[in-house]
């Protein structure tokens, strides 16, 4: 036992012919939110607070799919989602439809703390946000010039993508060298557990390009990205819907209360067996320390690092 | 095996006492719509397409709270919430509606006594008293309406869940409840279909749908053994009930609430329709 974390940026069709100039901010930022992560579960904060902080510093990313980096709706507008949960108390927070709050995450934290519910979306968070005077921007502030590219793409393909998929071709045979549009992005999340066995959750996205205004993902959604009980927490990312389907999250955690599996095994057999390929990945750890991050897609932004000194910042399988 | 259909009215607090003149439409509103859903399953129309006619009806009745009839938000609206499920292949959708001309005279005043008493309820409570051991006689107030339901099976095991919805009186505007969330108030898959009701931030944090699969997917239990271990002990007293079918034709309906308005049928001819424990 001890304290272990892991967080993602993201699973996806994640081109292994992605160039450094791409990967490298990537992974830099990764090794930074584990550092901060890491110092603060050594540092005996809470692991609520540590998914927190962690996921506020991944929303911040323009690199990645939350926050500031959010993917466009169909409208061309941001509409961000998140999700936080305490595995002791099994309480939780979650958010949809934001479009001018810095950090949706805090926000989610806040309705769990500060409401009788657990959910609030779109009109009705804002005005949440507005009363608790948590940092709203003009929602320009999000928007960034390689996701209007993205969505141009998109609607020019005239195709719903999870973030990953690779530039868009009418002529699916060709691969453009242009890389830097409808990829390497997504949904982001933290996990967390301290040696006592306290875990946490938490995930945060913009959605899916091109998506229809109001449309809401696995990410808000208790059970589907984002589960935590005294079992495992879990953070997951890739096709919503499929995600949503499966019950990704709580899956991992009911086959592991239900059927006496081990985290390792559990979130194997949800990624490979529940979700279709292609659709899903997840960070998970256990009460007792472990660490798993499985994904059934060809990579996933991913590290982690455990009291024992395990670490890992990775982005394609380890071979 | 065989078909077999299950709905609810909603799951609360709704008091022994309730007088005949409340009760009875809702009765009669249950029995209507299980008719009208086992006459569907006996054509042989689908279960996906049973449980969305079946609680299209509900929603229609103004005496539950969904469609018309939803309790309102704290600035007075409608906000209403639905899902859909299909067992096999795991189809689903959530669909949102713009607030309409669905607000009741019953629900304008059962806001305004919950903002005199500050609190948001589940719409089954007693109405409300600062002082709580008084019980008003005119329960027209805050009780006897809640979340509406319906799941079931055919004759080949085809499995179809449906719920909706206006959610808490008073609830905050933006709240989301259990109802649309998949897994939490709403699932299908190929062991069984469940549509829960009660409060839904218990609802969404035990994942009662789910659970009710997955405890029979994973440690072999029988539907009716699921569904009691999990109102039993994942939700707390007084917070959830939830409606059941399974493959072959298995039909539950428990809570751990004072009542829940409930209607049951099966092809093997047995049947149901009740509000409070059977004794």
């Amino acid at each position: 036992m001890g304290w272990a974390i892991a967080l993602h940026g993201g699973a996806g069709d994640i081109s292994r012919g992605l160039p450094s100039e791409r990967r490298e901010p990537r992974e830099a930022a990764l090794r930074h939110c584990l550092q901060i992560g890491v110092a603060a579960l050594k540092a005996k904060r809470s692991p609520l607070d540590v998914v927190e902080l962690v996921v506020r510093e991944l929303e911040n990313e323009p690199n990645f799919n939350a926050g500031r980096g959010s993917v466009l709706t169909s409208k061309g507008t941001v509409e961000m989602e998140a999700c936080i949960m305490d595995g002791n108390t099994k309480r939780c927070g979650a958010v949809s439809g934001l479009t001018t709050v810095v950090n949706a995450i805090s926000l989610a934290r806040l309705v769990m703390e500060k409401t009788p519910h657990i959910y609030l979306a779109f009109d009705g968070a804002e005005a949440f946000a507005r009363e608790q005077g948590v940092e709203t921007v003009d929602p320009g502030h999000f928007i960034t010039p390689e996701n209007i590219e993205r969505l141009k793409q998109a609607i020019e393909a005239n195709r719903v993508q999870i973030d990953y998929t690779p530039p868009i071709q009418k002529d699916d045979k060709k691969e453009t060298p242009i890389a830097d549009v409808d990829s390497q992005i997504g949904t982001v999340g933290c996990v967390a557990v301290d040696s006592h066995g306290n875990l946490a959750a938490a995930t945060s996205t913009g959605g899916l390009v091109n998506k229809m205004v109001g449309r809401i993902g696995d990410t808000p959604i208790v059970g589907a990205g984002t589960y935590a009980n005294s079992f495992c927490a879990v953070s997951a990312t890739g096709k919503g819907e499929a995600i949503i389907r499966a019950t990704i999250a709580r899956d991992v955690a009911a086959l592991m209360e239900y059927k006496g599996l081990s985290l390792k095994d559990a979130a194997a057999y949800v990624i490979q067996e529940c979700a279709p390929k292609g659709t899903a990945g997840l960070v998970a750890v256990s009460a007792t320390g472990e660490v798993t991050m499985p994904f059934n897609t060809t990579g996933m932004f991913r590290a982690c690092a455990a009291e024992d000194g395990y670490s890992e910042i990775a982005i394609w399988p380890s071979v | 095996m065989g078909w077999a259909i299950a709905l609810h009215g909603g799951a609360g607090n709704i008091p022994l006492t309730l007088p005949p003149e409340r009760r009875e439409p809702e009765e009669a509103a249950l029995r209507h719509c299980l008719q009208m859903g086992t006459a569907a399953l006996k054509a042989k129309q689908p279960p996906l397409d049973v449980v969305e006619l079946v609680v299209r009806e509900l929603e229609n009745n103004p005496h539950f709270n969904a469609g018309r009839g939803s309790v309102l938000t704290s600035n007075g609206t409608v906000e209403m919430e639905a899902c859909i499920m299909d067992g096999i292949c795991k189809e689903q959708g959530v669909e949102t509606i713009d607030p309409s001309h669905f607000i009741t005279p019953n629900n304008i005043e059962r806001l305004e006594r919950v903002k005199e008493a500050n609190r948001v309820q589940i719409d089954y409570t007693e109405p409300i008293q600062k002082e709580v051991e008084k019980q008003t006689p005119v329960a027209d107030g805050d009780s006897q309406i809640g979340t509406v339901g319906c799941v079931a099976v055919d004759i080949q095991g085809n499995l179809a869940a449906a719920t909706s919805t206006g959610g808490f009186v008073n609830k905050m505007v933006g709240r989301i409840g259990d109802t649309p969330i998949i897994g939490a108030g709403t699932y299908a898959n190929r062991f069984c279909a469940v549509s829960a009701t009660g409060k839904g931030e218990a609802i969404m944090r035990a994942t009662v749908a789910r659970d009710v699969a997955a405890i029979m997917e994973y440690k072999g239990l029988s539907l009716k053994d699921a569904a009691d271990y999990v109102i039993q002990e994942c939700a707390p007293r007084g917070t959830a009930g939830l409606v059941a079918v399974s493959a072959t034709g298995e039909v539950t309906m428990p809570f751990n609430t004072t009542g829940m308005f409930r209607a049951c049928a099966t092809e093997d001819g047995y049947s149901e329709i009740g509000i409070w424990p059977s004794v």
